[in-house]
């Protein structure tokens, strides 16, 4: 008895369900910029600010860095553990939503432990040879260069580590200036990045 | 919201959910009654404001309650958790294997979340729904709504099990599938079991919470008998022909770290256990004894969602519509988490997550008349193979005529094994705890 209840309350109710729920589809818009990010905040923290020492902050990146990551990403050229999975499942035109939508987050400060006297000699080392492309202390960068200001620092060390053994491609400019500088004047740059506020 | 209001939450304790929601300072006009009520208020009144009651705080929950408010400060939410504390299933393998020495880091409370968002959090267990009158009710009395999320999680269908008993088979037999008490006693069994002994891992046909989880159990089990019980045997039943997810990762690293020593036992469904035997029947008729005996029973949506009439038709879990994640039973009620049917998303943390997102989107956009947006979802899970070795599984997902898909040519399984995505891994914990508690 119980059981037959159930299933006619049930069907009613998904022949009601069917009406109104029809038109909640086709009113629908294509994902939005915000749609479209707050999938990425698990991993990337909410609104890309990162907690993860691992996984980038995206708040306040570039549009454009956002961009060419992502189509890097997708095409294998930059390598990934999982990001060029998931790249695959977007358009260039949702590569753009998105790199707008973290594009007009606030940069994320990170809270790390760092070593005060790499953070300066990082600096000056910042200034001689990399200020040209990363602005205003990493805070911003030139065309598609990354800000790099509060990123974390395992991050960054991961990168560095596939920048020098060639599975990541430098840009030309970064090859030149990398090239004479030594593994202590690399992680004392990337202290000093992961220090600007 | 500031740090009075969350003094004050905490002295009214449990019993002030009237109270406690007059505390909060955003709520509009109407809630005078249910202040002057007190702690003994028996209905929580909703008066003239729109309000969202979310149940369950866990991966869905709580990021459907911080989402809305973070799109509409007008929304009151209220979410509705027994605990106090969240204990997160996923990585809780990790310490039953002995990589973790306590679940802490896999632990988070909700005043964070709830003072940083304005959420009123009411510590209670719901006990009806009332669709028709849109209400729910909790111990203290009964609380209005205009939408409710009902993020439940999973319980369990033990009438499938002869001889399972909710409340007393799983304090001898864990199943360890809802974090916290259960994972450390599966954790005690093994500690304390000699070495030459058996465990036995009981898997449920699929559907079920966290598709990879019991052969990443399996995994962690194995590397802890290697190192301390190397005598001892892991035999895993399981109802599913095959391996369930990231099969041919799971085969590689067993046979790469333990080989010989976990018996894979596919299309072994488990019908009947004898507690006081601690053993398993397959199909009623093989009897399997182990010293320590994991069984996870087959799974449906929380029992919330039953009582709420929003069962489907394959009588387990809650069909929704793909879009608002809105229940295509009873409108205004919408499901997230392993709850729901989610078309190709996976029951896991970071579905929920995801769907949480989507699903508070379109709740605002309908609560003020405007368009909804249709549906991307991502669903990223990792899973340990070793103390140093993880894997993962990834998707992309949107909605194509009401029904959720997997984006063609995109996400996928690890190519290997690999020491860089335990590192992403434990970044990716990190993350997602620090996103529903902050």
């Amino acid at each position: 008895m119980k059981q037959k209840s159930l299933s006619r309350r049930l069907g009613a109710g998904m022949l009601l369900a069917g009406a109104w729920m029809m038109s909640a589809v086709a009113n629908a818009a294509p994902p939005n910029a915000a749609m479209l990010a707050n999938a990425c905040a698990g991993c990337h923290g909410t609104g890309g600010g990162s907690a993860g020492p691992a996984m980038p902050s995206l708040a306040g990146q570039s549009k454009e860095a956002i961009v060419v990551a992502m189509k890097k990403f997708k095409s294998g050229e930059r390598p990934s553990s999982i990001m060029g999975r998931l790249a695959k499942g977007y358009s260039d035109a949702d590569f753009d939503t998105m790199g707008d939508f973290f594009s007009k987050q606030k940069l994320h400060p990170t809270q790390q432990t760092l070593d005060a006297a790499r953070v300066a000699k990082g600096a000056a080392l910042q200034e001689a040879n990399c200020s040209r492309c990363h602005l205003e202390d990493g805070r911003e960068g030139k065309d598609d260069t990354p800000a790099m200001a509060s990123q974390w620092l395992p991050y960054m060390q991961m990168q560095m580590a596939l920048y020098l053994s060639d599975k990541r491609k430098m840009p030309e400019k970064m090859a030149e200036k990398v090239k004479p500088l030594s593994v202590d004047d690399l992680e004392a740059l990337l202290h000093f990045y992961a220090s600007v506020k | 919201m500031t740090t009075d209001r969350r003094s004050f939450l905490r002295l009214m304790g449990v019993g002030g959910v009237g109270a406690s929601l007059a505390a909060c300072g955003t709520q509009p006009a109407g809630y005078g009654s249910a202040s002057s009520a007190g702690a003994t208020a028996q209905t929580l009144a909703k008066g003239k404001g729109r309000r969202v009651v979310v149940v369950g705080g866990g991966y869905g929950g709580t990021i459907a309650a911080k989402y809305i408010r973070m799109l509409d400060k007008t929304i009151e939410v209220v979410l509705i958790e027994p605990n106090r504390q969240f204990v997160s299933c996923p990585f809780s393998n990790l310490y039953i294997g002995g990589l973790l020495p306590d679940l802490s880091t896999l632990t988070i409370g909700y005043e964070k979340l709830a003072a940083n968002h304005g959420i009123t959090m009411v510590h209670d267990t719901v006990t009806a729904v009332d669709a028709a009158k849109k209400t729910v009710t909790v111990s203290s009395g009964t609380i209005d709504y205009d939408r409710l999320v009902l993020s439940p999680g999973v319980d369990f269908r033990a009438e499938e099990l002869e001889g399972y008993d909710l409340a007393s088979t799983p304090l001898v037999m864990p199943h360890a599938w809802k974090a916290g008490a259960q994972t450390m006693l599966l954790r005690k069994q093994l500690v304390e079991m000699p070495d030459g002994g058996t465990v036995v891992i009981t898997v449920p046909l699929a559907p079920f919470r966290c598709p990879p989880g019991p052969y990443e159990r399996a995994s962690m089990i194995a590397m802890y008998l290697k190192q301390h019980k190397p005598k001892s045997k892991l035999i895993m039943l399981d109802a599913n022909p095959d391996i369930v997810s990231k099969a041919g990762l799971f085969r590689k690293g067993w046979k790469k770290h333990y080989d010989g020593m976990i018996q894979y036992r596919g299309a072994q469904k488990v019908t009947a256990v004898n507690a006081k035997n601690r053993s398993v029947f397959i199909e009623g008729m093989e009897e399997v004894k182990g010293d320590v005996v994991n069984v996870i029973p087959p799974q449906r949506a929380g029992n919330i969602a039953r009582t709420a009439g929003l069962i489907g038709p394959d009588k387990s879990w809650c069909p929704i519509d793909g879009t608002t994640f809105e229940s295509t039973i009873q409108k205004s009620i919408h499901v997230i988490g392993d709850a729901c049917v989610a078309g190709a998303m996976p029951k896991s943390g970071y579905s929920a997550n995801s769907e949480a997102k989507v699903c508070a989107t379109n709740i605002v956009a309908l609560m003020n008349g405007k368009e909804t947006t249709e549906m991307s979802g991502i669903n990223t899970c990792y899973s340990y193979l070793s103390a140093k070795e993880a894997v993962s599984v990834a998707g992309v997902y949107a909605v194509k005529e009401g029904k959720i898909i997997a984006v063609p040519n995109s996400g996928g399984v690890s190519p290997d094994l690999s020491e860089v995505e335990a590192v992403y891994a434990s970044s990716w914990l990190r993350n997602i705890l620090t996103e529903m508690s902050t």
